[in-house]
């Protein structure tokens, strides 16, 4: 059993990332091209991480499933990436980052890691910059900031609604540079099967060429793993279909502990789902939150009205509008985080308030918002403010300057204008907060093993606000992991070369192919879709954006079944040495099937309600969440024993030196 | 409603490759072109033949990776999308559609309807970048104000992604547009100024390496490209580039 050792330093809060900086270990320049470094994903987390590994000297080989570095699920990023510039002077600070961050995440998040996190954040812009990241400007030449969920700042750098494809642009062209010196060896359609541990430290992989089925061995000093989240264990959600969280599962079945996997972030703002073939749901950023109002119809007759089409949204007038998150939190308003406002959501629809045909839909209304801008405008430019043709039109201009890609996607999918009428949004799993326990230096509980970004654990807490899962993901791929990665290669500038002929890389690469054969030898009778599309439907209901305990008992029993019927009823046609995305899939979806038992098990032994995990048996009266800090102020860290919902929990204290731990409110 | 597709099956690089007809039912409006595979997938695997391979991964048409196409368009017949944001509502009952890789010598096909892009990958490793280190020392992001205009317009050209459709839009297979975006974004800026010469001639010079034709003016690239991309790019490209060939410091 690994020790559970955070290794934050000592020392006030506010000094602990500079004197560690300062105490770390180096290595010898000289000696760093003796070192290799494996860093599976290419998204912001992993692409900064190569980039940087290869500008400090190490030999880098990076991995990714797609066809090259640029397409990670990184890319789809929309809304914004936060900072603490103050450029607004709005009063933003590093401490108030930090707080936001630390309340944002219901006080379950690792204050050290949150501090250090707000600390680079400054950093990564000027980095950006200086790489040609093209954020929004203002008309005198400087940056522009918009505010997200939660805050009540200005913080959030942009790039219109595509700043992650942006931010990973960035973090691509830092990998080109190295890749076109030869400093970084790109393996694209590459899948990482499994990790190899030789005498208890992580010494390389085994990959899948998807291509031409190849299997590979691959080995290094060190194995970085930024593989991005695993929302998709519940088959619709925002993720890039092809995100998954295989790498994170095969390092923990093989060591190292997954913390916290119940937490997983619901977003409010999505397009709802419209019927049974939905491949995935897709994301409305929350940046709309700025300038849309969300509201219901107060009248059920109403409500009834607009789902059979006798009366259109605009035909109700506006007292008869539930605005209701500035009803119920007048001092964040439709800018409260993301777990309040899409239960709030979730019980209006609950309620029989909901508006679409399935009843799962609010309304985000920009109406006010083209009005509020357009009076504006009219004034700036000396046009007549009581001219409504002229005030919609110049409204219109702005909405469409600062969101119009985002209106496009939404009218190309809904096929209805949301300049002229309302959008319809309904909450949908989008974020994991949980994943790869790490300490205060990235490092897994196996030693050489490293986790960042999304798929590690340490820095939102139960509930991530917006535009801060890029900044964590540049944070660690740019300015933490290059100085942390040190401490421990200082000790292997004598290992030399490892090899790939060991025993340990022999049966590692054995039991990827027995699984692989397996698969493709099975000749069950059900699609490998079919049976993520059950899972899904058990984590929805069951582990979903609420859970009692009856529900999570179940869906762990219902997941076993399932997982066995899976073995023994799936079909994957094709053979192994070609392009097989069902095999891929069947590896993918095999491995969800553990993880959703795992999940279902961490929220049914929380029995408190934290974040993104709302247990319907502890709430208050007005229906907020209940935490219970006496008994749940940890980290819940898991080890895996063989049956996922009979993994051994570690818990990690939290502490909090610098902030007092209070109950959240928005209201 | 019921359509009937013809889909390029094709079962590796060194495979002939041919026309194969699919009939598929009670596909509705709101699907995705791609949903819409996905249901014919489906049936395929439940009969015991192998899916139609097809690249995709955001399915919001931003990564790229899609790439079909469908009825003789790169990306099917609306304008300004991928293949992923094309909606079946865009095609009657009865159609049919044709669907097949996007074409290139550069391209070459991986299986049925994949095609292997690495090529752009290499034109970027070449030169499609700012030398500059990822050390966090970089001076504040504020000291060198950009004009909004010019913001903008690297914004603009920062925003393709990669697709290839220009290529496969091409007659000549020119990958002009696509490299024209990225030395376009940085010619616009004042940080990618330095080095533009050398980014110019090293980035076009590979182009031709990967075997890429040349630019005749013809504005198919323009007209099928999902991220409006313009012409004037090129110009921008092609300014750039004689002024570094002029240019006696290479
Ligand atoms: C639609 C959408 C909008 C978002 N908007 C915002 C926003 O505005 N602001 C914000 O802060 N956050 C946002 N997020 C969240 C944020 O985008 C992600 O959390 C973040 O990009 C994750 O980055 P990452 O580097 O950890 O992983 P990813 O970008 O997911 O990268 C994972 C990488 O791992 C590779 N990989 C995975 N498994 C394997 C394997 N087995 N073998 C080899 N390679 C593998 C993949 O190929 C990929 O390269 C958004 C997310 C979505 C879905
Ligand atoms: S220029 Fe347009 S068509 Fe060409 S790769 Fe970029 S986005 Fe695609
Ligand atoms: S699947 Fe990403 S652009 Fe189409």
């Amino acid at each position: 059993m690994a020790e559970l050792n955070s290794n934050i330093p000592a020392g006030p809060l506010k000094d602990k990332w500079t004197n560690h900086k300062n105490n770390i270990r180096l290595v010898n320049p000289a000696n760093k091209r003796g070192i290799d470094v494996i860093v599976i994903g290419t998204g912001l987390a992993g692409g900064a991480a190569a980039a940087t590994l290869a500008e400090l000297g190490y030999k880098v080989k990076a991995f990714c499933f797609q066809d090259s570095p640029r397409r990670a699920h990184s890319i789809a990023a929309q809304g914004g990436i936060n900072a603490a510039k103050n450029y607004q002077g709005d009063g933003d600070s590093i401490y108030r980052l930090f707080y936001d961050t630390v309340k944002g995440g219901d006080y379950r998040s690792r204050e050290s890691n949150s501090w250090r996190l707000a600390e680079v954040s400054a950093n990564i812009i000027d980095q950006c910059v200086a790489q040609g990241v093209p954020f929004a400007r203002e008309y005198g030449g400087l940056l522009d900031n918009r505010s997200f969920g939660g805050v009540l700042v200005s913080r959030t750098f942009y790039a219109k609604g595509q700043t992650g494809q942006q931010l990973l642009l960035g973090a691509y062209a830092a990998m080109n540079r190295q890749i076109g010196k030869g400093k970084i060896e790109m393996y694209n359609r590459h899948e990482m099967l499994d990790v190899v541990i030789v005498n208890g430290k992580a010494r390389g992989i085994i990959a899948r060429d998807l291509v031409t089925g190849k299997i590979e061995r691959h080995g290094a000093h060190a194995v970085v793993v930024g593989s991005g989240g695993y929302g998709n264990v519940f088959f619709l959600s925002t993720n890039a279909m092809g995100s998954n969280g295989s790498a994170a599962w095969k390092i923990h079945k093989k060591g190292a502990y997954f913390a916290n996997p119940c937490y997983t972030q619901i977003h409010p703002t999505c397009i709802p789902v419209s019927g049974d073939h939905q491949s995935k749901l897709t994301l409305m950023s929350e940046s709309l939150r700025n300038d849309g109002r969300i509201w219901v119809p107060k009248k059920m007759e109403d409500v009834e009205a607009i789902r059979n089409k006798t009366k259109k949204p605009v035909d109700i007038p506006h007292e008869d509008r539930d605005y209701y998150l500035e009803r119920r939190y007048p001092s964040f308003g439709n800018l409260v985080p993301r777990d309040v406002a899409s239960r709030a959501a979730k019980e209006r629809c609950d309620a029989g308030y909901g508006v679409n045909a399935t009843g799962q839909a609010v309304f985000l209304d920009f109406a006010s918002a083209i009005e509020r801008y357009g009076k504006e405008q009219a004034h700036i430019q000396g046009l007549d403010e009581n001219d409504k043709a002229i005030v919609t039109k110049l409204g219109k201009q702005v909405i469409a300057n600062k969101y119009g890609n985002l209106f496009q996607m939404y009218e190309k999918i809904v096929d209805q204008n949301p300049y002229e009428t309302p959008m319809m949004i309904y909450p949908a799993v989008h974020y994991t907060m949980g994943g790869i326990w790490v300490d205060y230096n990235l490092m897994t509980t196996i030693p050489g093993l490293y986790a960042i970004g999304e798929a590690n654990f340490s820095d939102h807490g139960a509930n991530r606000l917006g535009a801060s899962a890029l900044m964590q993901g540049l944070a660690d791929g740019y300015f933490v992991l290059p100085y942390t990665i040190g401490d421990y290669l200082a000790d292997e500038i004598r290992t030399g070369k490892i090899s790939t002929d060991t025993p340990e890389f022999e049966q590692a690469e054995k039991d990827v192919v027995e699984r692989l054969e397996k698969f493709i030898n099975n000749k069950g009778t059900k699609s490998v879709d079919s049976f993520h599309k059950r899972l899904g439907h058990i984590m929805w209901n069951k582990v979903g954006m609420a859970r009692n305990e009856k529900g999570l008992t179940e869906a762990i029993e219902e997941i076993k079944a399932l997982r066995e019927e899976f073995w023994k009823d799936v079909k994957v046609p094709g053979g192994r040495f070609e392009y097989n995305e069902e095999l891929a899939k069947a590896g993918r979806v095999a491995d969800f099937l553990e993880l959703g038992e795992l999940m279902a098990k961490d929220a049914l032994v929380r029995t408190e309600s934290c974040g993104g995990h709302f247990r319907e048996e502890s709430q208050s009266e007005e229906g907020e969440a209940q935490r219970d800090d006496a008994n749940f102020f940890h980290v819940a860290a898991w080890e895996y024993t063989g049956v996922p919902s009979e993994a051994i929990l570690h818990k990690e204290p939290l502490a909090y030196e610098e902030i007092e731990v209070k109950t959240r409110s928005y209201k | 409603m019921d359509l009937t597709l013809k889909i390029w099956r094709q079962k590796n690089a060194d495979d002939k490759g041919k026309m194969v007809d699919y009939p598929v039912k009670g596909i509705s409006p709101d699907m995705s072109f791609l949903e819409m595979l996905d249901v014919l997938n489906e049936e395929l695997v439940n009969k015991d033949e192998e899916p139609v391979a097809f690249d995709h991964d955001c399915r919001e048409g931003i990564c790229g990776m899609c790439s079909l196409y469908i009825n003789g368009e790169p990306h099917g017949p609306d304008k300004g999308i991928t293949t992923c944001q094309l909606h079946m509502r865009h095609f009657h009952d009865g159609e049919t559609i044709y669907i097949e890789p996007f074409r290139a010598k550069a391209f070459p096909i991986i299986k049925d309807l994949i095609v292997d892009r690495s090529a752009f990958d290499r034109i970027q490793q070449a030169g499609g970048f700012i030398s500059v280190n990822t050390s966090g020392n970089t001076q504040d992001a504020n000291a060198i104000p950009v004009n909004k205009h010019d913001a903008d317009l690297a914004f603009d050209n920062a925003t393709c992604i990669g697709c290839g459709a220009c290529v496969a839009a091409c007659k000549n297979s020119s990958a002009m547009l696509f490299v024209s975006a990225k030395i376009s974004q940085f010619a616009a800026l004042p940080q990618g100024k330095v080095e533009a010469e050398k980014r110019a001639l090293d980035m076009v010079h590979q182009m031709d390496v990967e075997g890429f034709g040349n630019c005749t003016n013809t504005g198919a690239c323009e007209a099928e490209c999902p991220k409006g991309i313009t012409l004037s790019s090129i110009a921008t490209m092609n300014r750039e580039f004689i002024k570094a060939s002029a240019s006696t410091k290479q």
